[in-house]
């Protein structure tokens, strides 16, 4: 599969990036208009946790769909959406910094250690940062063949946020099931192409 | 229905106008002194009213996000199912058996339950153990009237609670989320505490069915979910119930599940909780600020093993 240039890069891409970020503008707006139920500050970090996991799992989805459509185009839209995840996992954890802890840094330092869920979080988004960096094309090109094995940090990445979710749940696992589901999917399709070349 | 009939007349005792703080509370309760003037009732009364020793002044929670924010896995597991499928559930007519070792022991309607109770206001704080907390004006009475006139035996250690299990009435129990029915105890001392309310309102109303309606326990100074909601069965025993979330999860929940700031568990630290309706989070109080009252009744007893 093709699309033309001028289709990809004036209609397919900026639709995409508008699509985006549309969770975003929902919860700005929500908190504006006060239209998040009962508990806002809640639901905003949920939602921001939910869009990132969301993204995230999008992100990897590109090279199988990719491969499935055999569509070489969708690879450069891979960037934007690791970003867009990036975007969104950041967005939670400063959700999380300042409407549950208010910036108290001791406070915020012994929930990571006494929280479970809350330290995979931290380490997943602390690996998440150098691919965030390393996404310019000037460091594609500096790190060459490192970049690749850099960037393969998105698996355990995303494995520790389905983790994170998972132990956060307390006890309707429907979702994080779901999620892992997905993920395992998205995984499994890359060792059966790998295995079945 | 004499239910109603007991909400709707404490509804002249409610809380002072001062503490129904937005104007369209203030409207609800003029409106509902109007209806008691109509009715031939004493308008006086409504500000003459009593006001429980045991009632907080803290400002209430409003009464739509205690309507639409709550845990009721009989009804789905998100916040906002029970307000959504709750109204399967029928509560009238509706029967609690009550048994084990009391001399009283059957199967009781509950317009004859409420008979011989007068209800009343308390204001109670109310916190969940995943971190949020209200400020409520239940309408209910002393779960101690009610015991005592079941007659314990000297067997009796525990109350027992059992919310009506009817997959048909409350869908959640469709799932095996939690091993239904949902079941709940207390210690003898601390269902007598007089702290301890067998609740029938809200905000002077009878309960909505997402609260627990038509009966319901409050126990303001242990974490929510042991506030157990529209109880059918109650059952004195000389040995310790094993309450719901307990057997979920014994390592995270325990029989006693006294608010406790000291006692973190592995979802929720509970240093701290958030007010529904507020934007900074307060410091979580040891007994959730019913020390004075129930402290006592815990002495000797190590708090962080007996969580
Ligand atoms: C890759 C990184 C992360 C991903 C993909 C992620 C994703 C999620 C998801 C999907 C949820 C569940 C939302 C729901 O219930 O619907 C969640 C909840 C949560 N996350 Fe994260 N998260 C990440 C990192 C973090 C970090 C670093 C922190 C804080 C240090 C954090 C704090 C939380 C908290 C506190 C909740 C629960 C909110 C609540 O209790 O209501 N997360 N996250």
């Amino acid at each position: 599969m093709k699309i033309s240039e001028n289709k990809f890069s004036r209609i397919l891409r900026p639709s995409l990036f508008a699509l985006l970020l549309l969770p975003a503008i929902y919860y700005a707006w929500g908190v504006w208009q006060d239209s998040l139920g009962a508990n806002p500050l809640e639901a905003v970090i949920r939602g921001l946790g939910d869009w990132g996991l969301r993204v995230l799992l999008l992100t990897l989805a590109i090279s199988p769909l990719r491969r499935l459509f055999n569509w070489p185009q969708l690879l450069r839209l891979r960037r934007m959406v690791g970003l867009y995840a990036y975007f969104y996992v950041v967005l939670h954890l400063f959700g999380y910094l300042w409407f549950d802890h208010f910036f108290d840094w001791e406070e915020i330092w012994f929930d990571i250690l006494e929280r479970p869920f809350i330290t995979v979080g931290m380490v997943a988004v602390i690996l998440l940062t150098p691919l965030a960096v390393t996404s310019t094309n000037g460091m594609i090109k500096r790190l060459g063949k490192k970049w690749k094995k850099l960037h393969m940090l998105i698996y355990p990445i995303s494995m520790l946020g389905v983790l994170h979710f998972w132990w956060m749940v307390k006890l309707d696992i429907t979702e994080p099931v779901i999620y892992a589901v997905i993920l395992a999917i998205l995984l499994g399709e890359r060792l059966f192409n790998k295995f079945s070349k | 229905m004499l239910i109603k009939k007991n909400n709707e007349l404490s509804e002249n005792e409610v809380t002072d106008f001062s503490v129904y703080h937005n104007r369209r509370k203030f409207m609800k309760t003029a409106a509902g002194i109007g209806i008691a003037a109509v009715s031939g009732m004493p308008i006086i009364e409504a500000s003459a009213k009593t006001v429980s020793p045991y009632s907080t002044d803290e400002k209430l929670t409003d009464y739509k996000d205690i309507t639409t924010y709550c845990n009721f896995y009989e009804f789905g597991t998100g916040k906002e199912d029970p307000a959504k499928n709750a109204h399967t559930l029928v509560t009238s007519p509706w029967d609690v058996i009550v048994e084990g070792e009391c001399e009283k022991p059957g199967k009781y309607n509950l317009e004859d339950l409420l008979k011989p109770v007068s209800v009343e206001e308390r204001i109670y704080r109310f916190r969940c153990v995943e971190g949020w907390s209200m400020v409520i004006p239940w309408m209910g009475f002393p779960l101690a009237d009610l015991i005592k006139r079941m007659q314990p035996t000297s067997k009796a250690k525990y109350v027992y609670f059992e919310t009506l299990h009817d997959p048909k009435q409350m869908p959640g129990q469709r799932r095996a989320v939690l091993d239904w029915p949902y079941v709940e105890g207390l210690r003898m001392d601390e269902a007598m505490n007089p702290l301890t309310l067998m609740g029938t309102g809200i905000y002077g109303k009878d309960l909505l069915n997402q609260n627990g309606a038509p009966l319901r326990l409050v126990v303001p100074w242990k974490y929510g979910f042991k506030s157990i909601k529209s109880i059918a069965k109650i059952r004195f025993s000389e040995t310790q119930p094993v309450n719901s979330w307990q057997k979920a999860n014994e390592n995270e929940y325990g029989f006693f599940s006294n608010v406790n700031p000291d006692v973190s568990h592995p979802r929720w630290s509970q240093r701290r909780e958030r007010r529904i309706g507020e934007f900074r989070k307060i410091k979580t109080q040891l007994f959730n600020g019913y020390g004075e009252q129930v402290a006592s009744l815990y002495a000797g007893m190590d708090l962080k093993k007996n969580f």
